[in-house]
């Protein structure tokens, strides 16, 4: 094992590099860049033996991932913004064709307006390309999360793609420390790819061909049963790891301070890590807070939400991204989620950090200490902007 | 937690210096994180970055607004940079320029220079035009700073350097006693 301080960008190249990923399509776009040229670095040097395809576009990188996938190479592309939006059509044939595939997505706002900063909107958008979507919080959980999304992923009654989400120049272009497996230990838990069915000249199957409506329907549903399967899998998978690895990230959702809190706030990416210093401080001043940490927005936490609106009667949802129309996308899998329980905690959808505004200490503490109070329930207020020009959230 | 902020010019090395200040601190068995704020990216554009180091592990991934310490490594910033913005009370800073700390009117702010670019140009560290100061202040702020020891930034200039690894390192080495407080 090294530990070294490295971005989250060089922990995505690193993690491709570990995994043995046999084929990667890419196409640079900031801020997902330094991913590429991290991997292009190893290739040239000759540390890292892995077929590396310069395309024209995304729509072209996800298209030969794609390929190379069904051949049984394990397979490797990043992406961000704007140049995963081009990938959209291939997203959706990568899960239809069952290739694992893991992509590392740089969370990026999209234009217009142009920005590069931080933003939740580009994955979200992608919610029902049936890939697994992965929140990090960390650059040591981006590296770990492509370990294990391969085995979750590549595993014979899954076959599902995984996306890897850091935020942009938050975890992309931050350095820390990062523990990098050896490769004895990596080979170890991850073994090679070894798909039932490939394509190959001496053994010739059809792959994406068309179905009639009689059976249209039965692959989709193998699809959903797998997506569902994958729940319990991202728990095995990283339990194995963390015996083995010695760390682990709490599954679907990651909870923090939950057990006797008044008021939780739930949020996605590196924002979490902030909330849990901000909880430690609150707490010695005798606020009852915690936080949910939405890891996998896919498969959606259904249970661990339930389990949640058991114990706390007030959940504040963050998103850094919002579905035009009505509400963000977290909350409204949360209101989803709850609807057929008999649980009613008060939730409120708080849309926040947006294009890269900063969601500082101060900033949480303020929607900590708002939902301390609210005792509104309903539809009263139920999607607040926080921090908007001209805007008032009304709490101190 | 002691929190860095850097100001430089895009070329001049201050992702690389915050980058370098952290892996210092690291090698000390520190918590460390590093970050740039992107505006936009071309040559001489003002470019900010950030260090962050605490005994403890560094949760906090928002940006840094009351530093402990400022570096400015162009002293034209100044003028164009309020560059003691948030800095806190007793805060210190260390400016790349020929002239002395009394030159300077920055408030509170206990100002320290150094000459990184004189020095920068000796070790043959970039261009006469647009030298690679990054190595040599870092020299300077830590002998003002204590941040690390010069043993420790020596081996995180030569970790990190892209290219002239001992060159850098006799910069920094050289800033470190050539401060003027």
């Amino acid at each position: 094992m090294v530990k070294a301080v490295i971005s989250g960008n060089s922990a995505s190249a690193y993690g491709a590099k570990i995994a043995k990923a046999e084929v990667i399509a890419a196409y640079p776009i900031t801020p997902q860049t330094s991913i590429i040229e991290k991997i292009a670095s190893f290739v040239a040097n000759g540390e890292f033996k892995t077929e590396f395809v310069k395309v024209e576009s995304e729509h072209s990188a996800m298209a030969a991932c794609v390929a190379a996938s069904l051949t049984g190479a394990r397979t490797y592309t990043a992406s961000s913004s704007h140049g995963l939006l081009l990938m959209h059509e291939m997203l959706i044939w990568a899960s239809g064709a069952r290739t694992p595939i893991v992509m590392s997505n740089v969370n990026r706002a999209n234009g217009p307006p142009w920005s590069v900063w931080a933003d939740q909107h580009d994955t979200m958008a992608q919610r029902d390309t049936g890939w697994m979507q992965i929140y990090c919080e960390s650059n040591q959980e981006v590296l770990d999360s492509i370990l294990m999304s391969y085995k979750i992923g590549e595993s014979p009654d899954i076959m599902i793609p995984s996306m890897i989400i850091e935020d942009a120049f938050i975890l992309s272009h931050t350095v820390e420390p990062v523990d990098i497996p050896d490769q004895d230990a990596v080979d170890d838990f991850l073994p090679p790819f070894a798909p039932e069915k490939k394509l190959d000249p001496d053994d010739p199957h059809g792959f994406g061909s068309l179905v009639m409506p009689e059976w249209y329907m039965e692959f989709r549903y193998k699809i959903a049963e797998s997506m569902d399967l994958a729940r319990d899998r991202i728990r095995e998978v990283e339990k194995d790891f963390e015996k083995r690895f010695g760390r682990s990230y709490g599954g679907l959702m990651d909870f923090y301070e939950v057990e006797d809190a008044d008021a939780v706030l739930m949020i996605g990416g590196s924002v979490a890590s902030t909330a849990k210093e901000v909880i430690d401080k609150m707490r010695k001043e005798g606020k009852k807070v915690g936080l949910a940490r939405v890891r996998y927005f896919r498969p959606f936490p259904v249970d661990e939400v339930r389990w949640l609106a058991k114990k706390v009667n007030k959940i504040g949802v963050v998103d850094r991204s919002y579905c035009f129309g009505h509400g963000g996308p977290i909350a409204a899998e949360v209101y989803g989620a709850l609807l057929p329980t008999g649980d009613r905690p008060i939730v409120k959808n708080f849309i926040a950090g947006l294009g890269g505004k900063d969601i500082t200490p101060e900033v949480l503490e303020r929607l900590f200490n708002k939902m301390l109070v609210t005792n509104e329930s309903g539809t009263e207020k139920e999607i607040e902007w926080v921090d908007v020009k001209g805007h008032s959230l009304g709490v101190e | 937690m002691i929190e860095i902020r850097f100001h430089g010019r895009g070329g001049q090395g201050a992702v690389i210096a915050s980058n370098i200040l952290a892996e210092a601190a690291f090698l000390e068995g520190k918590s460390v994180s590093a970050f740039p704020y992107f505006g936009v990216e071309r040559r001489g554009a003002p470019v900010t970055a950030y260090t962050r180091i605490d005994d403890k592990e560094i949760r906090v991934k928002s940006g840094i607004y009351e530093p402990d310490y400022v570096i400015v490594m162009d002293q034209s910033l100044i003028k164009a940079v309020d560059v003691v913005a948030g800095l806190k009370p007793g805060g210190k800073v260390i400016i790349n320029t020929t002239k002395s700390p009394g030159d300077f009117d920055l408030g509170e702010a206990e100002v320290h220079t150094v000459d990184a670019t004189g020095i920068a140009i000796d070790n043959r560290l970039g261009s006469k035009a647009a030298p690679i100061v990054n190595s040599a202040i870092l020299g300077g702020f830590i002998k003002i700073s204590g941040v690390v020891e010069l043993d420790s930034l020596l081996k995180g200039v030569r970790s990190l350097a892209p290219v002239k690894k001992e060159e850098n390192a006799t910069a920094a080495d050289q800033a470190y006693s050539k401060v003027v407080s």
